[in-house]
């Protein structure tokens, strides 16, 4: 998404934001009060790890409230623009543009806290023989130019897949996972139209293992049983990994992202006592629990 | 309002001005609400024609480009494009399919319920086609994602269960009942006079179906299938989980496509307020105005050609 084309909106976001922020001000939020709500808005990605850290929570701080809701990275930051949430969940980093915005709306600075790491997996048919695949070669599937078209094309021929075709499933265009994708496999390059792009993680899971001829991406923690995981290297002769949390933390698996948790400035009362929480043992074991990768200062107190 | 009338009016004057007064009231309000959906429709395209408009009369905006180019890239990173054509050959392709399945079945239902059928049976079909239509669309979603999308990769050559005619068959599924009932109403419309005529004349059940009722009640029969269509046309849920939500001209009908309502349901949400993308999207929905309203005109024009025949 390019910046030079996002400054001029801000413009003419900022009025309806004002009154947002007005509004705000006037209802206030009350962090002290008996009951204390916690709003957390923001990545499809994170959604189900904020939830399962909601939930707990309540047994944790029985009073406070801790409110999830999905959406998308751009929605949390948007509704963090906007003031409405004390808490955004993004599976990206804030773009200069929006922390910008923030910024000339708030009068304060995100702050960023980085609350663990998602690996994007390749899925496939569990009866397509492939085991691992190159970033070259995704990038011949899923990219504009790309000119990989079959499975025939990179030695692979799958039972079921009477048509050879690669189907791609990807995800819808305002997806955190679709721009992580795109940024880091394609290299900025635009996709190939014609994938299938589903509106959720779990969807591609879901569509890839019915249709023999379908690869996906979508986070690790999705993974099913019937569904196939492939190795990926970064280049053709390099080693490829699987995903996981040894490989994620000393980054030989490549496409892996942090995941992170923004506030308005340094988050205060309840939410501070959330986040700290987030990132303690208990919390981390949550995230694992997830499917995702806790943070290697959580993991040095994990138990082997 | 002439001589027989003129001693009610005296006796209104003796009751009290107070229920002249109401009856004025109420005429006013039936008048409204008469009016009110001219209002409705009138000012829900200037709201989506506000929210556009500063899109369509920027320098960037290419009209050429937005209705016949197939690239559709509103968030690229390197180059933004917005070219609506595979959404729109998506949502007229999903549509036409659900029609060619849903006249055929939808018609011969509203011919047998009024005209072939007892009244048990009757009564009985008319519950269940109307329960049938009272299903959600996000179920029929379901439908299409979990059995009729298994179904097709294990019996067709589709690569994938999701696809145009997945979609086609489940919004025949959704506007069949639509299309029955109005079309039932639309037979039983017809004076029994007609019947009779025919009957006495010597017709067969099927001469009397063809040659006396399908005229007769063609204006109305063409209104349920107008409607099916607007329902094909408009449904969002259904379609995005159906279809596959792919980008591309279809080639054939196993081929996934993506509709331009599909498109809106799922890219709104994120697009942020204000931008390009937003302003593009409710351009799209000004598109689908445009594209039901031609869909009625013709068919208005239509019949209106025939009845000066």
């Amino acid at each position: 998404m390019s910046h030079a084309f996002r400054i001029p909106l801000a413009l003419t976001t900022g009025l309806a934001a004002m009154v947002a922020v007005a509004s705000l001000a006037s209802s206030g939020c009350r962090p002290r009060a008996e009951g204390v709500a916690i709003q957390n808005k923001g990545s499809d990605t994170m959604v189900n790890v904020a939830q399962a850290w909601a939930e707990s929570y309540q047994k944790v701080a029985p009073g406070v409230n801790v409110e999830v809701s999905g959406g998308g990275s751009g929605t949390g930051i948007a509704a963090l623009i906007r003031g409405t949430v004390h808490i955004a969940n993004a599976s990206r980093d804030v773009k200069p543009g929006e922390a910008d915005q923030i910024r000339r709306n708030t009068g304060l600075d995100p702050k960023d806290f980085t609350v663990g790491y998602d690996a994007l997996a390749m899925y496939v048919h569990p009866d397509n023989p492939l085991e691992a695949i190159t970033f070259d070669q995704l990038s011949g599937i899923y990219r504009e130019d790309g000119m990989l078209v079959r499975w025939s094309q990179i030695g692979s021929k799958v039972p079921g897949c009477k048509s050879d075709e690669i189907v791609r499933v990807s995800r819808q265009s305002s997806s955190g996972t679709y721009e992580f994708f795109r940024e880091r496999v394609l290299a900025n390059r635009d996709f190939k139209l014609g994938s299938r792009d589903l509106n959720g993680s779990k969807e591609v899971v879901e569509l890839v293992s019915t249709t023999p001829c379908a690869i996906g991406y979508s986070g690790m923690g999705y993974a099913t049983p019937s569904v196939k995981i492939l190795k990926v290297a970064r280049r053709a002769g390099e080693p490829a990994y699987p995903p996981t949390i040894e490989t994620t933390w000393n980054r030989t698996y490549p496409i892996a992202r942090s995941l992170h948790m923004y506030t308005l400035g340094m988050p205060q009362g309840p939410a501070k006592a959330y986040l700290e929480w987030v990132l303690s043992p208990d919390g981390q074991r949550i995230l694992e629990e997830s499917g995702y990768v806790p943070v290697p200062t959580a993991a040095v107190t994990r138990e082997p | 309002m002439d001589t027989t009338t003129a001693p009610r009016t005296a006796g209104m004057r003796k009751r009290s001005s107070w229920s002249l007064l109401g009856e004025q009231a109420v005429e006013a309000a039936i008048r409204l609400s008469g009016i009110s959906a001219i209002v409705f429709v009138l000012a829900i395209f200037l709201f989506i024609f506000r929210e556009a408009a500063p899109v369509v009369f920027s320098d960037q905006f290419n009209p050429l480009e937005f209705l016949f180019s197939v690239q559709w890239y509103p968030t690229s990173a390197v180059d933004i494009r917005y070219g609506t054509l595979a959404l729109t050959a998506g949502t007229a392709g999903v549509t036409l399919l659900a029609m060619v399945l849903a006249v055929p079945f939808g018609l011969g239902a509203a011919i047998f319920v009024s005209e072939f059928c007892g009244p048990r049976v009757r009564e009985s079909l008319k519950v269940v086609i109307e329960l049938l239509a009272a299903i959600p669309s996000v179920v029929w979603g379901f439908v299409a994602l979990t059995v009729v999308s298994r179904l097709m990769v294990e019996y067709t050559s589709a690569p994938v269960g999701v696809n145009m005619l997945n979609g086609g068959i489940i919004l025949a599924l959704m506007s069949v009942p639509i299309i029955v009932s109005i079309g039932e109403d639309a037979l039983r419309a017809v004076p029994d006079s007609y019947r009779e005529a025919a009957v006495a004349m010597g017709a067969t059940r099927w001469q009397l179906v063809f040659r006396v009722l399908l005229p007769a009640a063609k204006n109305g029969l063409l209104a349920a299938v107008l409607l099916g269509v607007g329902r094909a046309v408009g449904e969002t849920m259904a379609v995005l989980m159906a279809t596959g939500h792919a980008v591309q001209m279809p080639h054939g009908i196993l081929d996934s496509v993506r509709t331009l309502t599909a498109n809106i349901a799922a890219e709104l949400g994120e697009a942020p307020a204000g931008s390009d993308h937003y302003r593009i999207l409710f351009l799209t929905g000004i598109q689908l105005f445009v594209i039901t309203f031609a869909v009625n005109l013709t068919a208005d024009l239509v019949v209106r050609g025939t009845r000066r025949k």
